[in-house]
């Protein structure tokens, strides 16, 4: 069976159980709903785009006021089945936003590990590793502690910290138009730590807002909203195609550098792009629910033992089955006695998972 | 097809490759041979276009390597890296497939059947397709990175060490392969350290010394240049391989140069034995006349030492009987062996040379010649011992 083929029939399965997922998802909570009412609402809130405008939008940056474009999409409702109304309601619009919101973000965890850990050839690394995380943290927690000092929204901050602690870590590690990976791993290391510092510091100053910092390090989907899935999906979902293009090279390039060279792989121009798109994929899932740690080095790692190392299909299968776990921890974080940040889920579920993978490697060498 | 002009190299101040020089034309095996460090490895990665050089270029049939993309120089030069380690865990028909990506479009996913079954038959690893790579012992794995290699179909190979991981007869499966692979028409460049080996395969060698080429041609006149022992930093005897033809050769690390000349008066198995001893102990060594083809006299010719030979069968003429006696005259000392020959050498000797020995029937026997007072020794360390002894 050729590798599209294999691809488009794993990716079909995981697709169907993401969706079947999130519906059981949709159905459980301090309300229950029944899941075919479930179905019908979703299907109900199922928008498909039909035009595009552009509106001009007050902005204000400081003490400055900005006109600024913004693209105005239209959306067609193609369902419109009959729901009673309190369903609809907590399901399109209390819990659909944040299962759809986890899905995204766990789906763009997981490419940007499995990309990590390629580009890494280490099946340990994860999106974290370049200080993409760090970054984040450091904007949010800023925003939150000093939020007159930050000029815009705390997603757009942790998103500009993620990218520009990110392209930090690359400048650092990069001689001559070369980036060994060895210099960057360690430049992420050093600069993670770095932040860390600064983030430490910064909680200690936050006084009142402490809390709430804290709860945005630990990642949580507590406040999706319908805007925040409409911000990330499009900049997760084109980015993915682009990474998807380059899995075979990403493929190549996991044989080594040299030898990916040897084979027509231009490495440094590849490597970039795929730091880059890794980065921005990682921004923006960590931008709106926070540093949720394990679904990016878990999920991957999961894939790759059972459809093996080729990219081309680890890759979407990957991405599928983080979307699908995130919106599961999600479900037992949001439906517990106690609310707890998804993030808690995640890292307690995939530190006994590592500590499985670290004795299992010294027998199999992974 | 491929043509290395001048190039030269330093990774910081340190010198790698200086003005070298360097063409490989199609149908043609040329072996790079050297010390470690000598930078052959640094040049394969300079003709594939992963080192940018200094100074002089690379070309791919006139096209010079650092004006082409990756992937252009890709379709016509493969490079057989030396074996390596792939961390995941990918097929050995996985591995053979990315052999394609040169010819291939980013979102092509295909897999091109034909190419690939043909580079694993071609390998013989075609029972190994399903298996981890990293499963594979390391002679799998060679003809595997090889197999991809032949996959990209193309018309150049730079192989570095194909041969290091391997044990023998994958030595010789492995370099045949590349053989007939050149017999079809492509260039080779092959890295090789095992120099019989390198002798063997290749059409012409290259020897890598200091970043600049020692010496180049056919296998024999390499093998043989002074060079050759000055880059190694050792004493090498070369001799032809009975069974291959080809020159073999054997280095002699523990042998330091000694004071002295010591001429062997006759031929055969004791000739030759004598020889050995006083060779390796360090003595410069000289042998004759004996018969043409005589075991000893081929020892001393493939150690590049002075023989006077006689025609096989026939009675040395006075010329010849005359430059033995010379040689043995200026000798500081004089080994007989009472192999053929070894007559003419002892009269010579009984008129200037203070020391005979001889060895009767291979029975090693050294005369000890202080007033022609023989001393009979009966091994080859009492042979050296009377040499020392008598040359103080």
């Amino acid at each position: 069976m050729g590798v599209a083929t294999r691809t488009a029939v794993w990716s079909g399965g995981l697709f169907g159980l993401l969706c079947a997922t999130i519906l059981a998802s949709a159905a459980h909570g301090p309300v229950s709903v029944d899941i075919p009412v479930v179905a019908r609402a979703t299907l109900n809130a199922v928008a498909v785009p039909v035009g595009i405008g552009i509106e001009m939008a007050g902005a204000s940056v400081g003490s400055l006021s900005l006109s600024v474009p913004i693209p105005d999409v239209q959306y067609a409702h193609p369902f419109s089945f009959a729901v009673p109304e309190t369903d609809e309601t907590i399901v399109r619009d209390i819990r659909l936003p944040r299962i759809l919101l986890g899905a995204i973000v766990g789906f763009a965890l997981a490419s940007a590990g499995a990309i990590m850990q390629g580009f890494f050839r280490n099946p340990m690394a994860d999106p974290s590793i370049i200080g993409v995380s760090s970054g984040a943290a450091l904007g949010a927690v800023a925003t939150i502690a000093f939020p007159l000092a930050i000029p815009f929204g705390l997603q757009t901050a942790a998103f500009v910290g993620a990218l520009l602690a990110a392209f930090g870590v690359y400048l650092v590690a990069t001689e001559d138009g070369r980036t060994p990976v060895a210099t960057l791993l360690l430049a992420g290391i050093a600069i993670q730590t770095f932040l860390g510092a600064v983030i430490s510091y910064m909680l200690l100053q936050s006084g009142e807002s402490l809390e709430e910092a804290v709860l945005w390090l630990m990642g949580h989907l507590q406040y999706s909203t319908w805007g925040r899935v409409e911000a990330t999906l499009p900049v997760t979902v084109l980015i993915f195609a682009v990474l998807l293009v380059y899995a075979r090279d990403l493929n190549v390039l996991l044989l080594g550098e040299e030898d990916a060279h040897a084979l027509g792989i231009e490495v440094e121009r590849t490597k970039r792009l795929l730091l880059a798109g890794s980065s921005v994929i990682t921004a923006a899932a960590v931008a709106v629910a926070g540093v949720i740690g394990f679904v990016g080095l878990i999920v991957p790692h999961m894939m790759r033992l059972v459809v093996g190392p080729d990219h081309r299909i680890l890759l979407p299968t990957s991405a599928l089955a983080g979307a699908t776990f995130l919106v599961l921890a999600d479900t037992v974080a949001r439906t517990g006695p106690a609310e707890v940040p998804v993030g808690i889920v995640t890292a307690a579920v995939g530190a006994p998972f590592f500590l499985f993978l670290l004795r299992r490697r010294e027998v199999h060498a992974l | 097809m491929i043509d290395v002009d001048g190039v030269s190299l330093s990774f910081g101040d340190v010198p790698v490759l200086d003005g070298v020089n360097l063409r490989v034309e199609r149908g043609e095996l040329v072996g790079l041979v050297g010390p470690n460090g000598a930078g052959k490895t640094t040049l394969l990665r300079t003709i594939n276009g992963i080192l940018d050089t200094d100074a002089g270029d690379v070309r791919l049939d006139g096209e010079p390597v650092a004006e082409l993309s990756a992937r252009e120089v890709s379709r016509q030069l493969a490079t057989v890296p030396q074996d390596t380690h792939v961390g995941f865990a990918f097929t050995a028909e996985q591995i053979v497939d990315m052999g394609r990506t040169p010819h291939r479009s980013r979102l092509d996913w295909t897999d091109d059947d034909d190419p690939v079954d043909a580079a694993l038959k071609r390998t013989q690893t075609d029972h190994l397709r399903d298996r981890s790579v990293d499963d594979l012992s390391g002679g799998e794995r060679q003809r595997v990175l090889l197999a991809r290699a032949l996959a990209q179909e193309p018309a150049a190979l730079l192989l570095d060490e194909p041969t290091a991981s391997l044990d023998i007869n994958h030595q010789i499966s492995v370099l045949g392969l590349v053989e007939d692979l050149v017999a079809e028409g492509r260039a080779a460049l092959a890295a090789i350290h095992d120099l019989d080996l390198a002798a063997r395969f290749c059409d012409r060698l290259v020897l890598l010394h200091d970043g600049e080429i020692g010496a180049a041609g056919p296998p024999e006149t390499v093998l043989r240049d002074p060079v050759l022992g000055e880059a190694f930093e050792t004493t090498a005897a070369v001799t032809d391989n009975p069974v291959t033809g080809t020159p073999t050769v054997t280095a002699v690390a523990d042998r330091t140069a000694r004071d002295g000349r010591v001429h062997v008066g006759g031929g055969g198995e004791s000739g030759r034995a004598a020889i050995r001893t006083l060779w390796r102990a360090g003595y410069d060594v000289s042998i004759g006349p004996v018969p043409e083809g005589d075991v000893a006299a081929a020892l001393a010719e493939h150690l590049n030492l002075p023989v006077v030979t006689a025609q096989a069968f026939g009675v040395p003429d006075g010329a010849t009987r005359e430059r033995g006696r010379r040689l043995a005259a200026e000798a500081d000392a004089v080994v007989l062996t009472g192999g053929p020959g070894s007559d003419i050498v002892a009269t010579a000797a009984d008129e200037s040379s203070p020391i005979h020995a001889s060895f009767d029937d291979g029975s090693p026997a050294v005369a000890r010649g202080d007033g022609g007072q023989l001393t009979v020794v009966d091994s080859e360390g009492a042979l050296l011992t009377a040499v020392e002894e008598h040359l103080g």
